[in-house]
């Protein structure tokens, strides 16, 4: 074995070094005066030494900022040493580079590569600081080890040899039942005594990997039963939530631009009767948790496969995040055991989101940061991928008997199988379990590759259907695409990362980017090698029968013979209880200050409100040359832009625009009305930019607690309610969603539960992007208006939260007012009235002006006197930070004046203040006085200052 | 007369090939695209094109560092074809990732007797990887082709190995073509206007002949009027800064 470490020279950037420096002193240790982390690359083989001076000069080593030596070193006087390898079995791309390096200088004779990192410490740092370090930021145990004695460069093969596993289950008691089903099935006792039942009439014993199948497509993350159950909810039964509510708006408003609901990977509509657009958003909450890069990364990897395995492909052209969060200043002390400080899971999501997304050449482009302390054991990761298709391919496949299953991509490993442990290749043969498989690092170069061989097949029409494999593995994909015909898989077939795993393993195993294919035995040549061609495999694994049976063999053995109808159908429908009782949280009786400018900057500065340039910059968003209006916009490109624009064709004018909407601060108090925000905020969103209701679909994502606790889906079900409520009178179709539910946080004395978090997202089409209107002031001089009506709602808001109240009043929605008013506005600004608009939300008139204020580098002087109220209210910092719903600022040239009102007329709207030349923003109140007074600058300062890393 | 060929050098982790496609389609080329492996097997051939550009992406995931694999992949495997291309007149431009590939397989500043690679692009100060617009001065006495009659560009940057470090005594004999300045056109503007720390500013360079040209930042990007950041709030460009640079790479071609 070869060992070369490689480092950078001195006197050149070193941001491994120099960010984990930062961290330390983040930490609080201010012992370490320097730190150096190196590359340790170890090569197994032979190698004549002139080999391995060619390999570290021209391959692993830059000539001009680094340097290397082979051999182990030890460390300098005065320095600590931390090494750090990926546990066994840990995919780790690079190794695969580096191979492939090695065998373009002609050296054939490395067969194995692993890399670790080398950090060296110096400073007078105590040992306690030094595992202080090494256990908060160095190492992750669920996929790195501390490397304390030499370790083996590849695993030792491992051999499996065939023993059918069948589970004696007629016998069983229902304690029985219960026992099996714990921890490994996590089904319920009607669930399992179905199971039984089915056996006991077929006569003989189910194998493993039948129960694994049936337990996948039976669990909530695949079929969501909780949402297809039947609830009994504060006395009344409401059969199947999902199709009396959200599915419902979508069936009753039957628009013909809906091309695919519900059905596929993604939600589909029409873009411009050549093209169909999806659009689909997911979680990666738990693996995010425990290891926030690999977690996020493969998150994100996965959502990009939702389009790519939708219809028959869509090619990704953009991503949306969204991300909920403990707060980044969490005291360390107050962190429950064995749960990562927020601001490395920040850091960590940021990055594995920011590393799979650049790499796959999606532009990120959209997206949004929330914190709340309940976030800090159980944050959310949702990742979204809008895909782009030929209309004609729009639909989901159909496979004949007889065409071949053919799965490209990755090869497949223990990846994500729960709680299988396997020995690792240590030297000295001690075993190490792992309990970590439920989360892999992701390879977002292989499936790259994937999506343009995929993109290449797809055109020369090679296969007949295309899904993803994600969560529940081939299991879960090819029983889903064999439900209507059958199917025959020769598990053996499946190209496996390293030898030893078990038939069972292979079927349930999520390993990432990986793609099922449906393929007719006479394209399977040419298609196999368009994939070779981009150095991707693709497996013929099994056929298509006309048998509705999923039959699986592993070495001419059959191991599972399930019936379709079962698998798909023979779930029982589940039943849960669901109250809820509107809380009260004490109501506010600070007095107002006279001056609300320190209020204001403290809102600005709000961990959710603050700027989010530092994520965004590292989020590449110009890739695809797509870009209209980007996330960041404004004088100095750094003002917070409401939705996202892009022009997917080169010959098209038309764009897409892509908007979220979340509040989870509301749920609080009322999660129906935190649901309504949701909907209105995306809508407004897309509105303020250009756009139009009329055709604009909409997402669901509900991440909650436990479904099981009558009060958390109590909850639920008012939120999915105010979903059919609002976006119905709205005409806003939703298409696709998902939910997540369990996210609640086991500390040993009481479980957290995370706020009802419901994620809407929107996406719209416009007809033009010429249209499009920025949130930045553009010219002194110009008029500003206010569009809606204000109320007394500051329940949940930022204003009270500073003063530390939630309160009761929530920001409600009257859709039928809040239609009409949109579609008047949408008017306004597709006749190019508006020079900016700029939707309401968190913080109010007060935040959204500051806003527009400082993104345009212009004054403002706005007047609350003028703000049209919806009841009396008597307070400035009401009117100015009421949070309440369909509101926006509109700046309007002095000559569009007349146009522009008499558009508007029959909504509320009123003219509340002028652009100003210079710096000065300057809000005067209901009596005239001067309520805030601040230089633009400062309050730009007081924004972006918090995330400022 | 011919249409003139362009042939887009992928690699696995090539990324910005679609934007490079519309960027030189808009200036009237033809454009094909392969894998540096098809052209080793021999499905394709360089000297079939006028040009060859390599795109931005992560080759190879920039395991290792940002285009080190594939570059060796060219230098190995391509590199008699390369110099061919070259001494045929033909031109080779290299953005991003591909101007990295260019440094790193010494075929920029392909200064002659300066060792293998003298020349590296590697780690932004700012030690992150960085999506912003940047202004770039033209040298007016650079011999490169693709910026002839430009003054000023205003283009995207997206990288996290963007700074330009040379080996000792190399720096004075690079052909600049392009520096990051403030929006008057001044150098030593400093960060973000210079995006990553790059030394005398530098954000691409050529080589002798000007036909081989390598930058960090994006004119594949700047194509269309809406693509810039402030369209919505400035004065209405009937094109992208960066159409120029394909525009005078396809009429110079023509020549050939």
């Amino acid at each position: 074995m070869y060992r070369v470490e490689v480092w950078v020279k001195e006197g050149f950037p070193d941001p491994r070094s120099e960010g984990l420096l930062r961290d330390i002193v983040d930490l609080g240790i201010r012992t370490v005066t320097r730190v150096r982390v190196s590359t340790i690359y170890l090569l197994e083989g032979k190698l004549t030494d002139a080999e391995l001076t060619r390999i570290c000069r021209e391959l692993l080593t830059d000539p001009i900022v680094e340097d290397y030596v082979t051999g182990e070193t030890p460390a300098p006087a005065g320095a600590r040493l931390v090494e750090v390898a990926y546990n066994p079995g840990v995919m780790d791309p690079v190794e695969d580079s580096v191979k492939k390096g090695i065998r373009d200088l002609g050296i054939a004779t490395i067969g194995a590569v692993r890399t670790a990192k080398k950090y060296l410490l110096w400073g007078n740092l105590s040992d306690d600081e030094l595992a202080s370090i090494s256990d908060k930021l160095l190492v992750n145990a669920v996929v790195q080890h501390v490397v304390a004695r030499r370790e083996a460069v590849s695993l030792p093969p491992a051999h499996y040899n065939f023993r059918l596993q069948t589970v004696d289950i007629a016998a069983m008691d229902d304690e029985a039942l219960m026992e099996l089903s714990r921890g490994r099935f996590w089904l319920n006792l009607q669930e399992m005594r179905a199971i039984q039942h089915y056996f006991r009439t077929l006569g003989r014993k189910p194998t493993d990997v039948e129960l694994e199948t049936l337990a996948q497509t039976w669990s909530e993350h695949c079929i969501h039963k909780t949402f297809k159950g039947r609830i009994t909810f504060n006395g009344r039964v409401i059969d199947n939530l999902l199709r009396s509510t959200v599915m419902k708006v979508t069936d009753e408003l039957a628009k013909p631009w809906c091309l695919s609901v519900f059905r596929d990977n993604a939600g589909v509509i029409d873009f411009d009767g050549r093209y169909a657009v999806c659009f689909k958003v997911e979680t990666h909450n738990h693996p995010s948790a425990v290891e926030p890069y690999g977690g996020a990364a493969t998150g994100i990897g996965g959502v990009i496969r939702d389009p790519l395995g939708t219809g028959l492909g869509a090619k990704p052209i953009m991503n949306t995040d969204v991300f909920c969060f403990g707060p980044p200043d969490y005291p360390y002390e107050k962190l429950p055991k064995g749960v990562l400080h927020p601001r490395r899971i920040f850091k960590g999501v940021r990055a594995g989101v920011a590393d799979y997304g650049n790499r796959m050449g999606i532009p990120t482009a959209n997206g949004a940061v929330l914190f709340d302390e309940r976030y800090v054991g159980n944050p959310l990761v949702y990742c979204g991928t809008v895909g782009i298709m030929p209309v004609g391919m729009s639909q989901r496949g159909k496979q004949k008997p007889g065409d071949l299953v053919v799965v490209v991509g990755g090869r497949t490993g223990r990846d994500g199988i729960h709680g299988v442990t396997f020995a690792s290749g240590e030297l000295d043969k001690e075993s190490e379990t792992l309990a970590s498989s439920s989360v892999q690092i992701g390879n977002p170069i292989m499936e790259k590759k994937v999506l343009d061989a995929i993109m290449k097949a797809r055109d020369l029409g090679l296969y007949s259907r295309i899904t993803d494999c994600g969560g529940g593995g081939l299991s879960s994909a090819v029983g889903e695409m064999a439900e209507e015909t059958g199917v025959r898989v020769y598990l053996e077939k499946v190209p496996l990362k390293y030898s030893g795993l078990s038939y069972s393993e292979i079927w349930i195993s999520e390993s990432q980017e990986r793609m099922v294919l449906a393929v007719s035995p006479e394209n399977v040549e040419r298609l196999i090698e368009i994939f070779r061609n981009e150095d991707v495999e693709a497996t013929v694994i099994g056929e298509f029968t006309d048998t509705r049976r999923l039959e699986l063999f592993y070495e001419g053995n059959l191991v599972a013979d399930l019936d379709m109808q079962f698998l798909h159908k023979g779930l029982p429908q589940i039943e849960r209880r669901a109250v809820w009782e509107p809380r009260q949280y004490p109501e506010p009786d600070f007095p107002p200050l006279a001056d609300l400018t320190g209020d204001l900057k403290k809102i600005l500065g709000s961990w959710n409100v603050c700027s989010k340039e530092w994520v965004i910059r590292q989020y590449d968003h110009e890739v695809q040359g797509a870009s209209v209006l980007k996330p960041l916009v404004g004088v100095d490109n750094d003002g917070p832009g409401d939705a996202t624009i892009i022009k997917p064709l080169a010959d098209s004018n038309r764009g897409i625009i892509v908007a979220n909407g979340i509040n989870p601060k509301y749920g609080d108090i009322d999660p129906y009305w935190m649901a309504a925000s949701a909907i209105d905020e995306a809508l407004r969103q897309v509105i303020a930019v250009g756009g139009t209701l009329e055709r604009l679909a909409l997402l669901d994502n509900f991440c909650w607690g436990n479904p099981e606790k009558p009060d958390r889906l109590g909850a639920l079900v008012r939120a999915a309610q105010a979903c059919y409520d609002i976006a119905k009178v709205y005409g806003t179709p939703f298409i696709s969603g998902k939910d997540s539910l369990y996210n609640e946080f086991e500390t040993g004395t009481e479980s957290i539960c995370i706020p009802h978090t419901l994620l809407i997202s929107a996406i719209a089409v416009m007809e033009d992007v010429n249209r499009a209107v920025s949130m930045d002031l553009k010219r002194a001089g110009n008029l500003i208006y206010i569009v809606g009506t204000t109320y007394n709602e500051l329940g949940g808001s930022h204003y009270y939260a500073i003063h530390g109240y939630t309160g009761n009043r929530v920001p409600k929605v009257d859709p039928h007012r809040g239609r009409q008013l949109m579609e008047k506005l949408a008017t306004a600004l597709n006749r190019g009235l508006a020079a900016s608009c700029h939707d309401l939300s968190e913080g109010g008139i007060g935040v959204a002006a500051a806003e527009m204020a400082f993104a345009g580098g212009l004054g403002m002087k706005l007047y609350l006197g003028n703000v049209p109220l919806g009841e009396p209210m008597e307070r400035d910092d009401f009117i100015l930070f009421s949070e309440s719903n369909t509101r926006f600022l509109v700046e309007v040239p002095p000559r569009k004046k007349k146009e522009f009102e008499s558009v508007l007329a029959g909504v509320d709207f009123a003219p509340v203040g002028r652009v100003s030349r210079g710096p000065r923003f300057e809000i005067y109140g209901i009596r005239g006085n001067l309520v805030v007074s601040a230089d633009i600058g400062e309050l730009k300062e007081a924004w972006q200052r918090p995330l400022r890393w | 007369m011919s249409r003139v060929k362009v042939l887009m050098l992928r690699a696995p982790g090539t990324n910005r090939d679609g934007d490079t496609q519309i960027a030189f389609e808009t200036a009237g080329a033809v454009v094909d695209s392969a894998l540096v492996s098809e052209l080793f097997r021999g499905e394709k051939k360089l000297l079939d094109y006028h040009i060859a550009v390599i795109p931005g992406g992560f080759t190879y995931g920039d395991d290792i560092s940002a285009g080190k694999i594939m570059a060796n992949e060219i230098r190995l495997r391509l590199g008699e074809d390369v110099q061919k291309f070259v001494d045929d007149g033909r031109l080779i431009l290299g953005i991003c990732n591909g101007f990295q590939v260019l440094v790193k397989t010494g075929i920029l500043p392909g200064i002659r007797g300066a060792g293998q690679q003298p020349v590296t692009l590697t780690n932004n100060d700012s030690g992150r990887f960085e999506c912003r617009w940047v202004y770039l001065r033209v040298n007016p006495k650079s011999p490169c082709v693709f910026t002839r009659g430009i003054d000023m560009m205003y283009v995207p940057v997206a990288h996290g190995e963007g700074k330009l470090v040379a080996a000792p005594g190399v720096l004075e004999k690079l052909n600049v073509v392009v520096q990051y300045t403030d929006e008057k056109g001044n150098t030593g503007a400093g960060y973000p206007c210079n995006p990553n720390g790059s030394v005398n500013d530098i954000a691409g360079i050529c080589d002798d002949s000007g036909r081989i040209f390598g930058l960090m930042p994006h004119p594949e990007d700047f194509i269309r009027a809406t693509q810039h950041p402030r369209w919505t709030r400035e004065r209405r460009r009937r094109t992208g800064d960066g159409l120029a640079v394909f525009v005078n790479a396809v009429k110079w071609a023509r020549g050939i």
